[in-house]
C-alpha cells in the first residue's frame, strides 16, 4: 500500500472484521481496492450477475433483496455485502441497489480469499449467516456469568440429612442441630420406594410454625412439614434454582435425582454465586411491618436490577428477578391486607398479568392484575372486603414503583374482580367468539399466574386455555393478525431508524417495537401447541417439541429475543446510572456498533417469524 | 433524479481537434519518450465517457505560478467510469528547483528530508509519461497540472507537453453559474456556492478524506467525476463534450 493511502486503511480499520485484521494485512487491502460511486436507486449488484468483489460501504446505504424480491437487509457505512456469493461460486445471491448517493470500496476475490484462508476472524465473520452472528453475540455476553454455566451439583456438599415423617418435633430439632443443617428432608416408604421424598421442615418452620404456636415437642414434624414441595434437578443450572426460590419464595431446594434426595440447595450456597442478590430483596420485602416499609425498600429494587445487568446476568435471570420482586410486594401487601381488613371472606387466588405472570419484568411497568374469587361468591355480602383489599394492594404497588395499569387491567375494576365460573365464561368467551377488538384487549389475559391464595384457580383457568386455545383456529388467526399490529423497525442505521414506509425516525421504543412483538408471537404458538407456559423461554421449549416453527425457527427466536430484552435492558440500566428516569425509548445513536449491527439482525429474525405467523395461521392484516 | 445535460461549452477552448492536435505534436517532437507518449493517444471525440480510460492526477507545488513556484508531489491514480484502481495506483515526491518555502512545507506535510531525497522530476519521467499515455488526465482546478508540468518540462528537455484534461472544477463552475451571490444577494443571506474540492464533493455524499496528499486528492478527483458523469451527463457523452 501507498502511505498516502492511510485515509482509507484507516476507514476500515473501525469496522468488522477488518478491525481484527493485522496491519500488514490491512495494508494489503487498502492497496487492492477498487472504488465505485453509485448514484442513489442505481443497481449495484444483479441476480445471477458474475461478482468478483467484496462490496465495502464507504459512505452512503444500500439495500440487499432476496431473489423474491423482498427486502432482506439494510446497509450502511463501514458495512459489507457481496461475501456470500463470494463464498458460494462467486455468483450474485441478494441483488443490490444504493439507497441514496453511494461510494463503493471493492475488495477483489484473490484478496478476499486470502484473508479467508489465512485470518479465522474475517473468516468467520464473512461466513457465518446474520443469525447465527447473533448467536455468537448472545453467547459470547453469557459466558461472563456463572450461575449461568454451574450446574446445583457443584453446589451439594454433604450427604442429604434425612428423617423418617414419622419423627416428633424434638427428635428432629436434634438432629438438625447435631448435623449443623437448617433444614430435614422427610422420607418414607420400604423396599423400591425406601427413601422416597415426601416434605421438608426448616429453621424457620419450627420458629414460625412449631414455636410460635407453642406445640407439644411431640407432636409429629408431618403435622408442620410442607408437603408442596419445590426441587430442583442436580443438572440443572445454579441460575434455574434462583428462579424457583424467587418464584417461590422458598430458601431451601431438595435436590432430586431419580425420585431419591441427593442433598439441599439452601439460599446462601447460591449467594456464593449471585453476589449482590435480587434474593436478599425478596426476602427483606417479607419482613416490612407496612407499606411504608416497602416503598423504602423500593429503590433497593433499582440497585439490583443495575447490579444485575453489571454483573453481565441474562434476559432470563433479570425478568425473573424482578418479577420475583414484584410478586413479593403483591404477596406482601395482601398479608397486610388482610391483617387489617380481617381473613377473607371466602378464598380467592390474587392473579398477576402480563410481564409479571412471564418472568419477564423490568424496571419500567404497570401493575395489571386481577381477583378470581370462589364461586360462592356473592357480592351483596363480599364484594366490598375484596374491593378494600385489592384497593389497598393496587395503591401500595402505586407507593412501591409499579404505576396504575392505564387500561385499568386491575383487582380494583369489578369486571376483573370476579368468582372462577364468570372467569370461565370470560375465556370461553374470547376463544370460542373471538373478535379483533376486544381480543386486544384481553390479550394480557393469556399471560397469568397466582401469586397469591388459592393457586388452583389460576391453574383451572390456564388448563382450560390450552385446552379450548389450540382447536380454535378463528380465535388463533385472530391472535395471530394482533400480534403483526407492532413491528420492528425495517432498517437500522447509525443515527435512525428507518421505517416500512421509508420514514426516519430518531428514537424508537424498543418495548413496542422488539420484546413485545416477539412475546406476542411466542404467545401464539403456545396457545396453538397447548404450551402451559407462561415465560416466553418456556413457551419457545414447548413450541420446540412441536413442529408448529420451521426448522432453527425457535433457536433464531430465542437469540432474537434475548438480545432485544438485553438491550433494552442495559439501556435502562443506564438511565439509572445517570440519574435519569428509565425507559423505553432508545436513539440507535447511543448504542454501540456491535448493538447496533446484531439488534438489526435480530429485528430481522423477528420479522421473518411474524411473515411466518401471518402465513402460518392465516392471518391477513386489515388494509 | 439527475438532470443530464449537455456538458460542452463549458470550456472555452475548441474542443473537438484534439487527435489532430496530439499527433502533430507527435510528428513535431524531438523526445522519445514524448513522441511514446502522443502516439499512444488514441482517443476519438466521439468516444463515450464510459469507455474512455482516464487518470486522475494532483500535483502538490510551491505555489500558484508555474514559472516561480515548483513541484513537490504528484499523485495519480488510472480509473473508468466504473472503477477507480488504487492498485496502480502512484505517489512521488520530486525534488523542486527552487527552494521549498517554510509555509509549504506545513501544508504538504512533506518533510526536508523527504525533498532532499526525492529525485528530480527529470528521472522519474520514464514512469510518469506511461502512466499518463493513452488516458485522458482528470484534474481539479486546470490551471494547475498541465502548465507546471509544461514549464517544468521545458526546463529540462527545452520543450513543453500538451494534452486533453477533463476538470473537475470548471464542470462545478458551470453546474452553479450563479454561484457568487449578487450584493444584493448577500445582504439576504445567501452564500456562495464553493467549487473546491472538498465541498463539491459533499455535495454528491462523498465521504471526507482528512488527509492532505496529492495521491488522495486524486482519489477525490476521480471519485467526484464519477459522481458528476451519473448525476448530469450519462455514461454515454461523448469525450468532446468534456475534455479541455
Amino acid at each position: 500500500m501507498q502511505a498516502e493511502l492511510i485515509d482509507i486503511r484507516n476507514h476500515l480499520q473501525q469496522h468488522a472484521p477488518f478491525d481484527e485484521l493485522p496491519d500488514e494485512a490491512l495494508d494489503r487491502v487498502a492497496g487492492s481496492i477498487e472504488i465505485a460511486y453509485f448514484q442513489g436507486g442505481e443497481k449495484i449488484l444483479e441476480l445471477g450477475q458474475k461478482n468478483t468483489d467484496l462490496h465495502y460501504i464507504r459512505s452512503g446505504a444500500a439495500e440487499l433483496y432476496r431473489r423474491s424480491g423482498e427486502l432482506y437487509n439494510r446497509l450502511g457505512e463501514g458495512e459489507i455485502f457481496g461475501q456470500i456469493g463470494l463464498l458460494m461460486g462467486r455468483q450474485v445471491r441478494f441483488p443490490a441497489t444504493a439507497l441514496e448517493d453511494t461510494l463503493i470500496y471493492l475488495i477483489p476475490y484473490p484478496v478476499f480469499q486470502d484473508l479467508f484462508d489465512n485470518h479465522d476472524v474475517f473468516a468467520d465473520f464473512v461466513e457465518v449467516e446474520d443469525k447465527s452472528r447473533l448467536r455468537q453475540a448472545v453467547t459470547r455476553s453469557d459466558q461472563v456469568n456463572d450461575s449461568m454455566t454451574a450446574k446445583v451439583s457443584r453446589l451439594i456438599s454433604r450427604q442429604p440429612v434425612t428423617a423418617p415423617s414419622t419423627v416428633r418435633l424434638q427428635e428432629a430439632a436434634r438432629i438438625m442441630t447435631e448435623n449443623r443443617v437448617s433444614s430435614l428432608l422427610l422420607v418414607e416408604g420400604s423396599g423400591d420406594d425406601e427413601g422416597n421424598l415426601v416434605g421438608i421442615i426448616t429453621d424457620r418452620d419450627l420458629r414460625t410454625r412449631a414455636v410460635a404456636d407453642a406445640l407439644p415437642s411431640e407432636t409429629p414434624v408431618a403435622d408442620i412439614m410442607s408437603p408442596d414441595l419445590i426441587t430442583i434437578r442436580p443438572d440443572a443450572l445454579v441460575f434455574e434454582a434462583m428462579l424457583q426460590m424467587l418464584h417461590n419464595n422458598v430458601h431451601h431446594l431438595p435436590v432430586i435425582e431419580k425420585g431419591k434426595p441427593r442433598g439441599v440447595v439452601a439460599l446462601s450456597d447460591i449467594v456464593k454465586y449471585e453476589s449482590q442478590n435480587s434474593l436478599y430483596v425478596v426476602s427483606n420485602i417479607h419482613r416490612q411491618p407496612d407499606v411504608k416499609g416497602l416503598k423504602a425498600i423500593s429503590q433497593e429494587v433499582r440497585n439490583s436490577f443495575i447490579r444485575m445487568v453489571n454483573e453481565d446476568a441474562n434476559s432470563h435471570m433479570i425478568g425473573s428477578a424482578m418479577a420475583g420482586i414484584g410478586r413479593s410486594f403483591t404477596q406482601r401487601l395482601l398479608e397486610l391486607g388482610e391483617e387489617k381488613l380481617g381473613p377473607p371472606p371466602v378464598p380467592y387466588c390474587f392473579l398477576a398479568l402480563g410481564s409479571m405472570a412471564r418472568d419477564e419484568q423490568l424496571i419500567v411497568t404497570d401493575q395489571d392484575n386481577a381477583m378470581v374469587l370462589d364461586d360462592s361468591f356473592d357480592p351483596a355480602e363480599h364484594d366490598a372486603y375484596f374491593l378494600a383489599l385489592a384497593k389497598f394492594v393496587s395503591d401500595g404497588l402505586a407507593e412501591c414503583g409499579y404505576a396504575y395499569c392505564t387500561g385499568d387491567i386491575m383487582a380494583t375494576n369489578p369486571k376483573w374482580r370476579q368468582p372462577l365460573k364468570v372467569w370461565k365464561d370470560y375465556f370461553t368467551d374470547w376463544i370460542d367468539n373471538p373478535k379483533a377488538e376486544a381480543l386486544l384487549n384481553s390479550n394480557i389475559f393469556f399471560d397469568l399466574d397466582g401469586v397469591y391464595g388459592e393457586e388452583r384457580y389460576a391453574e383451572a383457568l390456564k388448563e382450560l386455555i390450552a385446552e379450548k386455545a389450540q382447536n380454535s383456529q378463528r380465535f388463533l388467526a385472530m391472535l395471530a393478525r394482533n400480534a403483526l399490529n407492532r413491528t420492528p423497525p425495517l432498517g437500522f442505521f447509525r443515527q435512525f431508524v428507518m421505517e416500512e414506509d421509508g420514514k426516519q425516525q430518531k428514537t424508537f421504543n424498543l418495548k413496542r417495537r422488539g420484546t413485545a412483538p416477539v412475546s406476542d408471537l411466542i404467545r401464539v404458538h403456545a396457545l396453538a401447541c397447548g404450551s402451559r407456559a407462561q415465560n416466553s423461554f418456556d413457551r419457545l421449549r414447548d413450541i420446540g417439541k412441536t413442529r408448529l416453527l420451521p426448522e432453527d425457527g425457535v433457536g433464531n427466536l430465542r437469540d432474537a429475543m434475548e438480545f432485544i430484552a438485553i438491550v433494552r435492558i442495559r439501556h435502562q440500566a443506564l438511565a439509572m446510572e445517570d440519574g435519569r428516569e428509565p425507559d423505553n425509548n432508545v436513539r440507535p445513536e447511543d448504542l454501540s456498533p456491535f448493538e447496533r449491527s446484531h439488534l438489526k439482525d435480530a429485528f430481522q429474525v423477528v420479522s421473518q417469524a411474524q411473515k411466518f405467523l401471518r402465513y402460518r395461521y392465516n392471518a391477513q392484516i386489515p388494509r | 433524479m439527475s438532470t443530464r445535460r449537455r456538458a460542452s461549452g463549458y470550456g472555452h477552448r475548441p474542443t473537438g481537434d484534439w487527435p489532430d492536435r496530439m499527433s502533430s505534436l507527435a510528428r513535431e517532437t524531438s523526445d522519445p519518450r514524448l513522441r511514446t507518449f502522443y502516439e499512444a493517444f488514441s482517443i476519438t471525440p466521439d468516444t463515450t465517457v464510459e469507455e474512455v480510460p482516464m487518470v486522475a492526477m494532483d500535483f502538490e507545488t510551491t505555489g500558484l505560478d508555474p514559472n516561480q513556484h515548483s513541484i513537490v508531489s504528484i499523485g495519480l491514480v488510472p480509473f473508468t467510469f466504473r472503477r477507480i484502481r488504487l492498485a496502480e495506483a502512484r505517489h512521488w515526491v520530486v525534488r523542486p528547483q527552487l527552494p521549498l518555502h517554510q509555509t509549504s512545507v506545513t501544508i504538504h506535510g512533506i518533510t526536508h528530508t523527504d525533498i532532499q531525497e526525492a529525485p528530480d522530476l527529470g528521472d522519474i519521467l520514464d514512469e510518469l509519461l506511461p502512466a499518463l499515455a493513452g488516458r485522458i488526465p482528470v484534474v481539479h482546478y486546470r490551471a494547475i497540472e498541465r502548465p507546471f508540468l509544461d514549464v517544468a518540462l521545458r526546463w529540462r528537455l527545452k520543450e513543453g507537453i500538451d494534452f486533453p484534461v477533463i476538470d473537475t472544477m470548471a464542470i462545478e463552475a458551470h453546474l452553479h453559474p450563479d454561484r457568487n451571490p449578487t450584493r444584493w444577494q448577500r445582504l439576504w443571506g445567501k452564500k456562495p456556492v464553493s467549487i473546491r474540492l472538498a465541498d463539491s464533493r459533499l455535495r454528491y455524499n462523498l465521504p471526507h478524506y482528512p488527509g492532505h496528499n496529492a495521491l488522495i486528492d486524486a482519489i477525490g478527483t476521480a471519485e467526484l467525476l464519477q459522481a458528476q458523469i451519473r448525476h448530469h451527463f450519462g455514461p454515454d457523452t461523448p469525450i468532446r463534450d468534456l475534455w479541455l
